[in-house]
């Protein structure tokens, strides 16, 4: 007679983790062979003016903010390789479900700059209709999700519109950002326990950036790595240098066609650093020691992958000038024809909060129509 | 007496409290190090230790469930969620459990615990750092509602509430949070929690509100002040269970009620407290009571002036209620 329970495992282990980080940029610019994607210099340099078109825009929005000429900005500054690494590796029809720092992705699909510059303003043409904070838009025809901003939330979306994907026939994955203070939310948790059930197309991108506003890294898990929780879901878990684009986009193109092929999710740790505060509404001064920020600037992802590109003689200090110029360009009209759009029309509040409007809404938007106007506008 | 705003009101009674008593404990996400995103909570971690003051993992259920394990083992947990918008993830433990312990326990646990959170727009915050959801929480059974106007009530009404042995859900309108200064006393004092304040008195029209909007409210009261009207206020600063008797007074003095507040019309606490008027006071009204409050939208970015019940909108609410003739 048997005494014990049999020992059956639900299903045979299968989830892989590595906890060595992988990375292709060496210090001196070379490339580690092993790892190396071996992309088309072209490629290389798309990468490399993308990332630098993000930071610039970056570093005008939040002057925009500090002179009051918009409500706020959330960026991207250390985190661009890890950004656009991940966007690049996605194929056209893969679907990306972004968190809230990742316009760098959204422009790397080809989103218009005026568009998003329009949602800074939340102006008459911004996508979302003036009704969201600015930097949460949507991008439905580049494949490209809607921002919202309570944590983690996308995270299950993803795993259903995957499985949305599989089930109509097709191949598309979906890859979905949030940051690792995210992990601690239910809907990852949630989210990977679904994507292992339901072996979805997903690639989970964790930006380990070591900070969730003022709350380090450590104090959002007990475990060793944010790569690791995949195990437990039978989710293949692996570490990427978020700092290296080259990585990144290994890294996440493999995952992609994991999944494309049917072999399910992966969750990527890219590790990288927010190094500037967590939005305009944040100083890091208030708790993060100066030194740990000098010490990620040094492996500054920008500066890495130029280093790279500078060593192969195809980028240099002219170059690089000039992009910045017509960057700056572009932005600055962008900028300017922003402020000059009407904001979004009164009657439009009422509007999309139906498929069709309501009486009590056509009653109320009679009210908002007919009735005194704010003296305090924005 | 020192001058407050409601930021450092609040914190001084939560310092007041936790000197006062070790089982008081706050938590949340950057409430530890670097204060709370609104320095509502700061320097209580470098008083009080970070066994106190915790830096919790991002997870609102997670500081909401771990609370309600405190509170059961007899603590006193003060947990901040960041935005009252982010409370949802922990609207399962709120709801069904910490507003059910006490009376699914026949009494045997208890759950006392302060859920302070910042409400309300005004602020360019979007609909995620802009509504006003008391009436989710006033709609379950077993919850007390507080959302003080001003750093004075704050204070107060906050000792009361961690004192409390029920728990309290403590609604800080943010637009107030630097916008008023006003003397508050230094140490211990409390404030009834159930009692509102008739802030200025008035014949002709009952204005109710609370939060922000009280200070739109009175600004109206001022307005209609010089066309003859004589409008009072009263703000209600708890908001479950309400003051009826000081309601009901004033209409049957007035006759004539205008309800202000900032989250939807539908289902909003306005139907609530109407209801309770027609039901206690109907045949002293003289005219129809009038509710002035957000859109039946989600709250938006750029049109939000338009979409909240400031002053331009209750002004003319108060005339046309004032001078309604049958
Ligand atoms: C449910 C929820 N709780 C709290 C917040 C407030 N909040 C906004 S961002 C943030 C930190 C997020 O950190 P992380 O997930 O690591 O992403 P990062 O900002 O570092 O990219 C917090 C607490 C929120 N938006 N949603």
């Amino acid at each position: 007679m048997q005494t014990q329970a049999q020992v059956v495992p639900i299903r045979t282990p299968d989830a892989t983790f590595a906890d060595d980080v992988l990375s292709v940029i060496e210090r001196d610019g070379s490339l580690r062979s092993e790892t190396d994607p071996k992309l088309p210099q072209e490629t290389v340099l798309r990468f490399y003016r993308a990332m630098v078109r993000t930071r610039i825009i970056d570093g005008q929005l939040e002057r925009l903010q500090r002179q009051g000429r918009i409500g706020f900005h959330i960026g991207s500054l250390g985190e661009e390789a890890c950004i656009l690494g991940s966007a690049a590796a996605m194929r056209p029809n893969d679907w990306i479900f972004p968190c809230y720092r990742e316009f760098g992705a959204l422009l790397w699909r080809g989103f218009p700059l005026q568009t998003y510059v329009d949602n800074m303003y939340g102006n008459a043409d911004d996508v979302v209709k003036g009704r969201q904070m600015p930097d949460h838009y949507t991008g439905k025809p580049y494949r490209f999700g809607s921002v919202s901003s309570p944590i983690g939330t996308q995270i299950t979306q993803a795993v259903g519109f995957g499985w949305a994907a599989r089930r109509k026939g097709t191949d598309e994955v979906v890859s979905v950002y949030f940051g690792e203070g995210a992990t601690s939310s239910n809907e990852f948790h949630t989210g990977m326990n679904f994507a292992g059930v339901m072996n979805a197309p997903v690639v989970f991108l964790c930006r380990n950036n070591r900070w969730a506003i003022s709350v380090p890294s450590e104090k959002q898990t007990g475990s060793a790595t944010f790569a690791q929780k995949g195990v437990a879901y039978g989710v293949r878990g692996v570490r990427v240098d978020g700092n290296d684009v080259l990585a990144t986009y290994k890294v996440v193109r493999e995952a992609v066609e994991r999944a494309a092929r049917g072999e399910g999710p992966t969750l990527v740790e890219m590790l990288t650093y927010r190094l500037g505060g967590h939005s305009t509404s944040d100083d890091p001064r208030a708790y993060r020691a100066q030194d740990e920020v000098e010490q990620w600037r040094r492996t500054d992802p920008i500066l890495r992958l130029r280093t790279h590109l500078e060593a192969l003689g195809v980028w240099d200090e002219s170059k690089e000038e000039a992009y910045k110029q017509e960057v700056e360009a572009e932005l600055k009209a962008c900028v300017a024809a922003a402020e000059a759009k009407a904001k979004p029309s009164l009657e439009s509040m009422f509007d999309d909060v139906f498929a069709e409007l309501p009486w009590h809404l056509k009653e109320q938007r009679e009210q908002l129509l007919g009735g005194p106007r704010a003296k305090d506008h924005h | 007496m020192p001058e407050m705003n409601l930021v450092q009101a609040i914190n001084d009674a939560l310092r007041v409290e936790m000197r006062a008593d070790p089982d008081v404990v706050v938590l949340g996400e950057d409430v530890g190090k670097v204060g709370g995103v609104f320095r509502v909570t700061q320097g209580l971690y470098d008083e009080f230790g970070e066994d106190r003051v915790i830096d919790t993992p991002l997870a609102e259920g997670g500081i909401i469930g771990t609370a309600v394990g405190m509170a059961l083992y007899g603590m006193r947990p003060v947990p901040e969620i960041q935005f009252a918008d982010f409370i949802f993830p922990a609207y399962d433990q709120i709801v069904s459990e910490v507003a059910k312990y006490r009376y699914r326990s026949g009494g045997e646990y208890t759950c006392p615990m302060v859920i302070r959170t910042p409400v309300g727009g005004g602020i360019r915050g979007g609909h995620y750092h802009s509504q006003s959801p008391e009436s989710l929480f006033i709609h379950n059974a077993g919850l007390t509602v507080v959302c003080p106007s001003n750093p004075y009530d704050a204070k107060g009404l906050l000792i009361s509430a961690i004192r409390s042995d029920d728990p309290i859900l403590f609604f800080e309108p943010k637009r107030v949070y630097r916008a008023v200064k006003m003397d508050v006393p230094e140490g211990d004092y409390t404030l009834p929690l159930g009692k509102a304040k008739v802030v200025k008195e008035g014949n002709d029209v009952t204005v109710i509100a609370w939060g922000a909007m009280l200070f739109e409210a009175l600004a109206s009261a001022e307005e209609v002040a010089a066309e003859g009207v004589s409008a009072e206020v009263i703000d209600l600063r708890t908001l479950w269970p309400v003051d009826i008797d000081t309601i009901v007074e004033s209409v049957k003095k007035t006759g004539r009620v205008v309800i202000v507040h900032e989250a939807p019309k539908t289902c909003g606490f306005g139907g609530e407290l109407l209801s309770l008027v027609v039901e206690k006071a109907f045949l002293h009204l003289e005219a129809p009571p009038v509710r002035v409050t957000g859109w039946d939208t989600p709250f938006p970015y750029t049109l939000e002036m338009e979409y909240l019940p400031l002053q331009h909108r209750i002004t003319p609410a108060l005339l046309e209620t004032a001078r309604y003739v049958p």
